[in-house]
């Protein structure tokens, strides 16, 4: 037996599947649940899920992919860092395949740039106390999850004395997005599947707002295929009962609190910043910007790079897919001129962006 | 994406390799067609059949758990002619080797070879050696290119599937992959994943001894994984292929490190398996058949051939639901978050 298969048992989500089917059956109208995560997006597809849940119930993805919701103008700003002399670009895998304006940080490797993929901000302080002719610069992206060990890095390069390591911050947070999402008339959103990772480190409180301003019912949910169908039923159960309030379905990794350590460890290093999201637009605090006490790491203010606005391209649906207002294959371009390898918006670019999982997975 | 350079994503394996196979590379050279693409060429000449292959290595690190750029050099070859059923006879060495290295690598690299080459019944009988300069190589680069006969006259090429056969593997998947990422400098995996590079001739005339007209394709999913030659057998035999999740073997350290880096093991590269696809009424002999080789003691059989002639690759999931598998479209880059 596997660790994980515990919360693979077909029996126990037949039962799940029978209890969610018995409440969707009450309903006067179908009801959309969107999952706030693209870990969560690449499950419910990897599973199969949305096929087995009834007519009744419309899984949408939200803004939960980071790299599907950074902006063009970063990347092109990444890109005219990776040009600087006697520099590297370090970042997680997704973000090398995002196109910018023109070109991509893939393309600029191909071409002779210095870009190293990385699985942690601390290998990025690595390679800088290795490099000390170079400058090396971290892509900065993600939620909550990440931030932390971001701003661990710029502590421990700070401790170290290195003069050669800087972040590129675009670092996001949850739950302002989902409260934008909430209070946009044009969507109808009845409950949340509140991402696991990040809700570890900000806690299950952190949606309250949500609850209780926008009446709309949260779960903090898990990844396993029964976390998932537990976090439905739990939401679906709400639905029914006229309740609103956050649940914690899985409370085996988060607490109502979070993680005090990583909460310390944001407040230190970033502060809360207004921040741009791909497709959602300007959303007031739902950003992380380097302090000035640490401004020395902050990638942005010291080499001063300035790039053009960016459009998003022509015909790209990217925007509504985000809001949930319209499925990958509403748009003319999935599957068309957007693929996977040849990624026009930002959905299909991370493998956990809505369309990418819809491109893989897919019928 | 641009158009005018070559991508990492070009060589592996996945969807952009196909592409540049088949608009630039192919169209050049040759004559062959997409669906008949196999691993090795299959010549006749004088009422003899012949099967010829060839292949490159260039895999970092050159050592790693489970084996040497070498010994995979070698049974890669070998493999490659076997999935066509041919019996391996020689084999031939290209190095390209980088100003600086180690003669004390080199020396293992080349012992690590000659066991292979002994393990697998092959002779290395000609070769080349040349030395670039710092820089311009990544250690050592190895090109082997392999000549087998064929002892029978099976057709074992990839657009042989048929409705109802039985797909099976004779081991677990994504070892060799995952070994070489958990080896790879600044990925600290605490694993002991180890490569699952081994030859398959021995296995796969075990095969054709005993069931051999019901063997319908044969295939090693090296780059692009399992997922990758599944769609191509699909796609070159014209049918559907429906998977069962729970069949499909994946050791627990390399189902971990997949879901630490986000990486789906149907994806991944394996160095020492086979794709067997088999007649529904030799499907469990073929399975006891591989279990009772060294090559083949975790086989399975992990899916079947279904009616539709759509080209897809579909997994049915533990929980009973459906999603499609496809070719992987370039490189798998690990996950943000």
């Amino acid at each position: 037996m596997t660790q994980s298969s515990a919360y693979r048992d077909p029996a126990v989500a037949a039962g799940l599947l029978d209890r969610i089917r018995d409440k969707a059956a009450t309903f006067a109208r179908p009801v959309t649940l969107m999952e706030v995560c693209g870990t969560h997006t690449m499950a419910i597809h990897e599973h199969g899920l949305r096929g087995l849940l009834p007519a009744g119930i419309r899984l949408v993805s939200g803004p939960g992919c980071p790299v599907c919701v950074t902006p063009i103008d970063y990347v092109d700003q990444a890109l005219a860092l990776c040009r600087l002399p006697d520099t590297i670009i370090t970042t997680f895998g997704d973000m090398v395949r995002v196109p910018g304006s023109q070109t991509s940080l893939l393309e600029e490797k191909a071409r002779g740039a210095d870009i190293r993929i990385v699985y942690s901000a601390l290998d990025a302080v690595s390679l800088a106390r290795h490099n000390p002719d170079r400058q090396v610069v971290f892509l900065g992206v993600g939620f909550e999850t990440t931030a932390p060990t971001v701003a661990g890095a710029i502590l421990q390069a700070q401790q170290a004395g290195l003069d050669n390591f800087s972040v590129l911050c675009a670092h996001k947070t949850m739950p302002a997005p989902m409260q934008a999402l909430s209070a946009d008339p044009d969507l109808q959103v009845d409950g949340y599947l509140c991402p696991a990772h990040v809700s570890a480190i900000i806690g299950a409180d952190a949606y309250t707002e949500l609850t209780t301003r926008y009446r709309v019912p949260c779960v903090v949910t898990g990844f396993e295929p029964l976390d998932i169908l537990q976090g439905v039923d739990m939401l679906v159960s709400q639905i029914v009962g006229g309740i609103a309030r956050v649940e914690n379905q899985y409370c085996r990794y988060v607490k109502n609190a979070g993680n005090p350590r990583a909460q310390q460890l944001l407040t230190q290093v970033f502060e809360p910043c207004d921040a741009r999201w791909r497709g959602l637009g300007l959303i007031t605090a739902s950003g992380l910007q380097i302090r000035a006490a640490y401004s020395f790491f902050d990638a942005a203010q010291r080499f001063g790079v300035t790039v053009a606005p960016a459009a998003e391209p022509l015909g790209c649906r990217c925007g509504e897919i985000l809001k949930g207002k319209l499925g990958p294959r509403d748009c003319p371009l999935f599957g068309q001129r957007c693929t996977p390898a040849t990624p026009v918006g930002a959905c299909m670019v991370s493998s956990e962006g809505t369309c990418a999982a819809e491109y893989k997975y897919g019928f | 994406m641009p158009d005018d350079i070559i991508l990492l994503g070009h060589g592996s394996g996945g969807k952009l390799s196909h592409q540049l196979l088949d608009e630039l590379i192919i169209p050049m050279l040759s004559e062959v067609e997409t669906k008949d693409q196999n691993d090795a060429a299959l010549l006749t000449h004088a009422g003899q059949r012949l099967a010829f292959t060839t292949d490159s290595y260039v895999v970092d690190p050159i050592f790693f758990p489970g084996g040497t750029i070498g010994d995979l050099a070698v049974y890669g070859t070998v493999n490659d002619l076997a999935m066509v059923g041919a019996q391996p006879l020689a084999i031939s060495v290209g190095l390209i080797l980088e100003e600086g290295l180690p003669k004390d690598d080199l020396q293992r690299v080349l012992e690590s070879m000659k066991q292979a080459a002994a393990s697998a019944g092959v002779r290395i009988v000609t070769g080349d050696t040349k030395v670039v300069p710092r820089g311009k190589a990544d250690k050592i680069f190895i090109n082997t290119s392999g000549i087998g006969v064929f002892a029978h006259d099976f057709n074992l090429t990839g657009n042989n599937a048929r409705p109802g056969d039985k797909v099976l593997i004779n081991g677990s998947i994504g070892d060799h992959g995952m070994a070489i990422l958990a080896s790879r400098e600044g990925l600290a995996l605490e694993t002991d994943i180890s490569s699952d590079s081994a030859p398959l001739n021995g296995l796969v005339e075990a095969l054709l001894t005993h069931i051999g007209a019901a063997v319908h394709v044969l295939r090693d999913p090296t780059r692009g994984g399992v997922a990758t030659t599944l769609k191509e057998i699909a796609l070159q035999s014209g049918v559907d292929i429906v998977l069962d999740e729970t069949a499909q073997p994946v050791h627990h350290n390399v189902r971990s490190a997949c879901a630490i880096l986000g990486l789906d093991p149907l994806f991944v590269a394996n160095e020492g398996k086979m794709l067997a696809v088999v007649a529904a009424d030799q499907a469990e002999a073929a399975l006891q058949i591989m279990r009772s080789h060294p090559r083949g003691l975790e086989a399975a059989i992990i899916g079947e051939v279904s009616a539709a002639s759509t080209g897809r690759v579909a997994m049915r999931t533990a929980l009973g639901g459906l999603r499609a598998i496809d070719m992987l479209a370039g490189e798998q880059l690990p996950r943000i978050c």
